[in-house]
């Protein structure tokens, strides 16, 4: 109980608590520049956990690829939906 | 409707966005930045040895003045190589596959090396339309066809790195068909058009670096012609 209060804004996504959510995500910096700064910081998360370690694995290379796969389904559902195999077409 | 067989080449659209944005990009998000650490960790260590590996082997027969070309030559390379190889994941989209990328890489690149045997040494550029020891009542004929050969390279670059891709993709895309077909009437026949395909997918792995790499390499030999 001897924590400073830290404002609701900068706290970690895990540590926000669920009524906080709100603002929380109001408070977030959504300019141009604020969402290319995000996606550059997770960039380089991902980057540090996984891939620039002593001993990485093939798990951090997978996972990439895995998730393009399924996000190239996702994208070519559509189109490919025409391709289900039906006794009438 | 069912999907005809070219219909995979198709430019991908999500929500009328052209995703072949993303398909090119690709590439880049999938080499980090190599490190000034004197010890790296794997998989900088990995890239870091291709890419140089690549970069001496294809210098080797190269004179100085063309070694300007190693960065564009070896980002060709790890482009071409990894947009290739990333086709053959499921449900992926290569770039590679459509003309208009392949001839947007060659005919910039050979144009470049002609441009350049002709401001730096015309004599010499212009001497390779005439090989070497021909007969003298072959001469015209001869400086014809060498002209036009000169003249079909970009497009043989770009068409053989399209067709190449594309003609594998189709055929893992027949035999795949094939085989979904004949698991129920003739299973055993199946089981042997699942052989031919498992061994078509190691051949297309081995054909798409090694198209990556002939593009790659035919171009720095019209460079080292040029130079």
């Amino acid at each position: 109980m001897a924590d400073r209060a830290v404002p609701v804004v900068e706290k970690r996504l895990m540590e926000v608590k669920l009524g906080e959510l709100g603002t929380w995500v109001g408070g977030r910096d959504f300019t141009p520049n604020g969402m290319i700064s995000s996606v550059r910081k997770g960039y380089q998360r991902y980057l540090n956990k996984y891939i620039h370690v002593k001993k990485g694995g093939i798990g951090g290379l997978s996972m990439v690829l895995a998730s393009y796969v399924v996000l190239s389904y996702v994208w070519s559902f559509d189109h490919i939906k025409h391709d289900r195999m039906r006794k009438y077409h | 409707m069912i999907l005809g067989l070219f219909d995979q080449f198709f430019t991908p659209y999500f929500a009328g966005i052209p995703l072949l944005a993303i398909a090119i990009i690709a590439p880049w998000l999938l080499f980090p930045t190599p490190s000034n650490r004197v010890v790296n960790d794997r998989s900088l260590a990995a890239q870091n040895s291709f890419i140089l590996n690549f970069a001496k082997q294809i210098l080797l027969p190269l004179n100085v003045g063309a070694h300007k070309w190693a960065l564009l030559l070896t980002a060709l390379m790890i482009n071409l190589i990894t947009l290739n190889l990333l086709g053959l994941l499921p449900y992926t989209f290569t770039p590679t596959t459509q003309l208009p990328l392949n001839m947007g890489f060659a005919i910039p690149l050979w144009l470049a090396t002609v441009l350049i045997g002709l401001r730096n040494q015309p004599t010499i550029a212009l001497g390779h339309l005439l090989p070497e020891g021909t007969p003298a009542p072959l001469v015209p004929v001869l400086i014809i066809i060498e002209t036009i050969s000169l003249f079909v390279r970009p497009f043989a670059l770009g068409v053989r790195l399209t067709a190449n891709l594309a003609a594998g993709h189709l055929l893992i895309q027949l035999l795949s068909s094939a085989t979904l077909f004949l698991l129920d009437q003739m299973f055993p026949v199946a089981i042997l058009t699942s052989l031919v395909m498992a061994l078509l997918t190691i051949l297309e792995l081995a054909v798409a670096a090694i198209q990556a790499y002939v593009f790659v390499l035919l171009l720095s030999l019209y460079l080292q012609e040029n130079t």
